[in-house]
C-alpha cells in the first residue's frame, strides 16, 4: 500500500534536516504504529506525506499503490486515497462543516471519475455515521471546528475519514487531548474501518491507544529514521522502560 | 522663466478652489424648477460656492482621486450587458422603479401605487407647492457638510434631474426596487432620492443595475420612531464605470437601519454613508462586500454620529482584492457626550489575493461619553495557508478551496443582510463572480 524508501526531508526555510533516510513499508490490511520521542520527526512524516508546504524533500520516495505521492498536489493525494487525521485540526470560521465535507466528498468522487452524491444521499450518510461516533447533528452545522472541544475535533476527523473512505489513513496523535471515553469512541470508529483493502499508520506517544487499536507492527522512530520495528510487544516495552535503552542501543550501532 | 512655483498660502488655495468651482458651475446647466425644489437647488449652489469642489490634496480624499467624479463631463464607457446569469433580485417580488440612463422610465416601471407607500417622481413632486420631501431634500445633505464637507453631494442636490420620493406609512413587506438601466455609452446619471419611514413603519429598498458611465446618487432618509429601513444594493459588474453615492440617514428613537452594498468591479467607486442616531435606542448597521480585480478602486467612507443614549451601530466592510485592485475604508464613530451606553462596532478587512493589490484604511473613534462600548479593527491579510492546506488535504482542489475561504471571509458582512432571500441572491452573485475570476 505505502512504500517509503530512504526519505530525506529538510525544512524549506532553514538548513535543518528532519527526516534522514526513513524507510517504511505498510501492506494493505495492516495497522502500523509509529512511536518515538518528541522531535523525532513523526508529525513531519505525516505532513510530508499529505503534501503540506514548508518542507523540502531532498531524497527518496513515497509511493502509494505504485503512485509517487511526492509529485502530487495535496488534493490529488487525497483523491488517490490518502487521509491524514490532524493532531491539531484548524478552526476555519465561515466555512460550514457540512458544506466543506460535501465539497470534499464530491471533489474526490469527481477526481476519481465517480458520480457526485446528491445532497439528500450525502445528508443521510453523514447523519448515520455521525450517530455512530456520537456526534451531535447540531455540531455539523457549525463552521469547521469553531467552538469544538478537543474530543469533538478528533471525532469529527474520524467522521471525515469515514465519509471519505480513504485507503491509507494516517492518524497523527489522534489520542492527544482525549479522555478515556472519547478515545474508545474514536478507536471504535477506526476499527470499524479496518479491512483488507485499507491500511493505517498510527502515530502516538502512548501505548494506551494501541490497546484499543491493535497494531500489527510497531516502529520506533528517532532522529528522523525508524530505528527499530517489532510486534505489539515493542510498544509495551517502551511504555515500561521509555526510549532511553532503545536510543542507547541505536547509538552503539552507529 | 524657470524655477519652482511659489507655495500658495491657505487663503490663496481656497480662493483658487472657489474660483475654479464658480467657473465649473457657470458651465453647467442647472435644472430649472419653481417652488421648493427650485429653492433647494439654489441653496445647494450657494453652499457649493462656499464649499468648493473637492481636490486630491484634501485629507478627506487622500486615498481616492475625486477628479473623475467631479469632472464636468463623464468619459464614455462601454455598455455592459449581463447575459450569463439572471439579473440580481429577478426572483424577488418587488415594486420596480426603472431609470434608464438616469431618467425615470414609466413604461418599464410598475404602477407606483402600493399599500403603505407613497411614491412620487422627483420631477413631479417639484410642482406640488407643499410636499413632505421639502423638509428633507438637500437638508440632510446640508447637515452632512459637518464635520467634513461633502461637496459632491451638494452638487447632486443642485443638479439631480430625477429621483424618487418614497414615504412608508405602514409595514411594507414587498421591497421597492430601484433599477438603473443603461443604454448610452456616455450616460452621466445624477439621481436624488428622498425617503421617509414614518414612526413604526418599515420598508425595504433595493438598488441595482449598471446605471451609467458615471453616476452620482444621493439618498436622504428619515426614519421615524420605531421605524425600520432595510437597504440592499449591488453595484457591478460593468468595469469601466465610475460613481459616487451618498446615503444620509437621520434616525429617531428606536429606529433601525440595515444597509448592505455589494460592489463587484468599477474603475472608481466611492460609497459614503452618514448616519445620525438622534433618538434613544436606535440601531444602525452599514455593511459592504467588495470584489475587485485589476484596475479597480473602491472606497467606503462611513460616518456614524451617536447623539443619543443607548444606540447601537455596526460597520462591517470586507474587500477581496486581486491583480492590483485598491480598496479604501474611512470609517468613523463619533460618540457625543449625551450618548451614554453606546455600543459601537467597526470592522474593515481586506483579503489580498496577491502582492500588487492594496488596502488603505483609516478607522477612527471619537468619544466624549464615558460609559460606552466601542471597538474597531482593521486588517489586511491573505488566504491562510493552514486553512487552505486543510481543505486540500481532504481533496478540495486549490481554486475551490480558495473560493470557500473567500466566501468565509465575507460571511460577517453578508450576515448584515436582513432577509434570507436577498442574502441568498447576493451570495449567488458572489459565487458566480468567484467562478469567473480565477487566481
Amino acid at each position: 500500500m505505502l512504500e517509503i524508501n530512504d526519505l530525506h526531508v529538510k525544512l524549506e526555510e532553514e538548513d535543518k534536516a528532519i527526516l534522514k533516510g526513513l524507510t517504511l513499508s505498510v501492506k494493505a490490511g495492516t495497522v502500523h504504529a509509529i512511536m518515538g520521542p518528541n522531535g523525532s520527526g513523526k508529525s513531519t512524516l505525516a505532513y510530508v506525506l499529505s503534501g503540506r508546504g514548508g518542507y523540502q524533500v531532498t531524497g527518496g520516495s513515497a509511493m502509494l499503490e505504485g503512485q509517487e505521492l511526492l509529485d502530487m498536489e495535496p488534493e490529488e493525494r487525497a483523491a488517490a486515497g490518502l487521509f491524514l487525521a490532524f493532531q491539531y485540526p484548524v478552526e476555519i470560521p465561515g466555512v460550514g462543516n457540512m458544506t466543506f465535507l460535501r465539497t470534499a466528498v464530491n471533489a474526490q468522487r469527481k477526481a476519481r471519475g465517480e458520480e457526485e452524491l446528491s445532497s439528500g444521499d450525502f445528508l443521510k450518510a453523514v447523519r448515520a455515521k455521525a450517530r455512530e461516533l456520537k456526534i451531535d447533528a447540531e455540531m455539523l452545522k457549525r463552521p469547521v471546528y469553531v467552538g469544538f472541544s478537543g474530543g469533538e475535533k478528533k471525532r469529527n476527523e474520524i467522521l471525515q475519514m469515514t465519509m471519505l473512505e480513504p485507503r491509507m489513513c494516517i492518524l497523527d496523535e489522534t489520542d492527544s487531548g482525549l479522555d478515556v471515553d472519547a478515545m474508545k469512541l474514536v478507536s471504535e470508529g477506526v476499527n470499524a474501518l479496518r479491512d483488507a483493502g485499507r491500511a493505517f499508520l498510527v502515530i502516538t506517544h502512548y501505548q494506551r491507544l494501541l490497546d484499543h487499536i491493535q497494531p500489527d507492527v510497531v516502529h520506533i522512530m528517532a532522529e528522523g529514521r525508524i530505528i527499530k520495528s517489532g510486534g505489539p510487544d515493542l510498544a509495551l516495552e517502551v511504555e515500561q522502560n521509555g526510549y532511553a535503552d532503545l536510543l542507547a542501543e541505536e547509538g552503539q550501532k552507529a | 522663466m524657470s524655477g519652482a512655483p511659489k507655495p500658495m498660502t491657505r487663503a490663496a488655495r481656497r480662493a483658487a478652489r472657489l474660483d475654479a468651482t464658480a467657473a465649473h458651475l457657470s458651465r453647467l446647466s442647472v435644472p430649472q424648477d419653481s417652488g421648493w425644489l427650485g429653492r433647494a437647488r439654489a441653496d445647494a449652489l450657494e453652499r457649493l460656492r462656499t464649499l468648493g469642489l473637492p481636490e486630491r490634496r484634501d485629507e478627506y480624499w487622500r486615498f481616492t482621486d475625486p477628479s473623475v467624479l467631479s469632472a464636468e463631463t463623464a468619459a464614455p464607457a462601454e455598455v455592459f450587458r449581463i447575459t450569463d446569469e439572471p439579473v440580481v433580485f429577478s426572483d424577488i417580488d418587488r415594486l420596480r422603479i426603472v431609470f434608464t440612463d438616469g431618467e425615470f422610465d414609466q413604461q418599464a416601471s410598475d404602477d407606483l401605487t402600493a399599500e403603505g407607500l407613497e411614491v412620487t417622481r422627483l420631477a413631479e413632486a417639484a410642482q406640488a407647492d407643499i410636499h413632505w420631501a421639502q423638509d428633507v431634500y438637500g437638508k440632510l445633505e446640508e447637515r452632512g457638510q459637518q464635520p467634513v464637507p461633502r461637496p459632491l453631494a451638494t452638487l447632486n442636490s443642485a443638479m439631480a434631474r430625477d429621483g424618487v420620493l418614497i414615504r412608508a406609512t405602514g409595514k411594507v413587506a414587498r421591497p421597492v426596487s430601484l433599477i438603473y438601466r443603461r443604454q448610452k455609452e456616455a450616460a452621466d446619471m445624477v439621481l436624488h432620492h428622498v425617503i421617509r419611514v414614518e414612526p413604526g413603519a418599515e420598508m425595504t429598498l433595493l438598488e441595482n443595475g449598471p446605471a451609467a458611465a458615471r453616476y452620482s446618487i444621493v439618498t436622504e432618509a428619515c426614519i421615524g420612531a420605531g421605524g425600520m429601513l432595510h437597504h440592499v444594493r449591488t453595484q457591478g459588474r460593468d468595469h469601466a464605470r465610475s460613481g459616487i453615492t451618498h446615503l444620509f440617514v437621520r434616525m429617531d428613537k428606536a429606529a433601525g437601519l440595515k444597509s448592505f452594498t455589494l460592489s463587484a468591479n468599477g474603475r472608481v467607486l466611492r460609497n459614503e454613508a452618514m448616519i445620525w442616531l438622534d433618538g434613544e435606542g436606535g440601531s444602525a448597521h452599514v455593511a459592504g462586500a467588495a470584489m475587485g480585480d485589476g484596475d479597480f478602486h473602491h472606497d467606503d467612507t462611513v460616518f456614524i454620529d451617536h447623539a443619543a443614549p443607548r444606540c447601537e451601530s455596526r460597520q462591517v466592510f470586507k474587500k477581496v482584492l486581486r491583480n492590483g485592485a485598491v480598496g479604501v475604508f474611512q470609517g468613523k464613530i463619533l460618540v457625543q457626550r449625551p450618548a451614554q451606553l453606546t455600543d459601537g462596532y467597526q470592522i474593515s478587512q481586506s483579503l489580498l489575493m496577491d502582492e500588487r493589490s492594496q488596502f488603505l484604511a483609516k478607522p477612527e473613534l471619537e468619544i466624549y461619553a464615558d460609559d460606552v462600548k466601542c471597538s474597531h479593527g482593521s486588517t489586511s491579510g491573505e488566504i491562510d495557508a493552514d486553512h487552505l492546506f486543510y481543505l486540500r488535504s481532504r481533496g478540495v482542489p486549490e481554486a475551490e478551496g480558495k473560493n470557500l475561504l473567500v466566501l468565509a471571509f465575507l460571511t460577517e458582512a453578508l450576515e448584515e443582510i436582513a432577509r434570507d432571500d436577498l442574502a441568498e441572491d447576493v451570495r449567488s452573485r458572489l459565487e458566480s463572480w468567484l467562478g469567473r475570476h480565477r487566481h
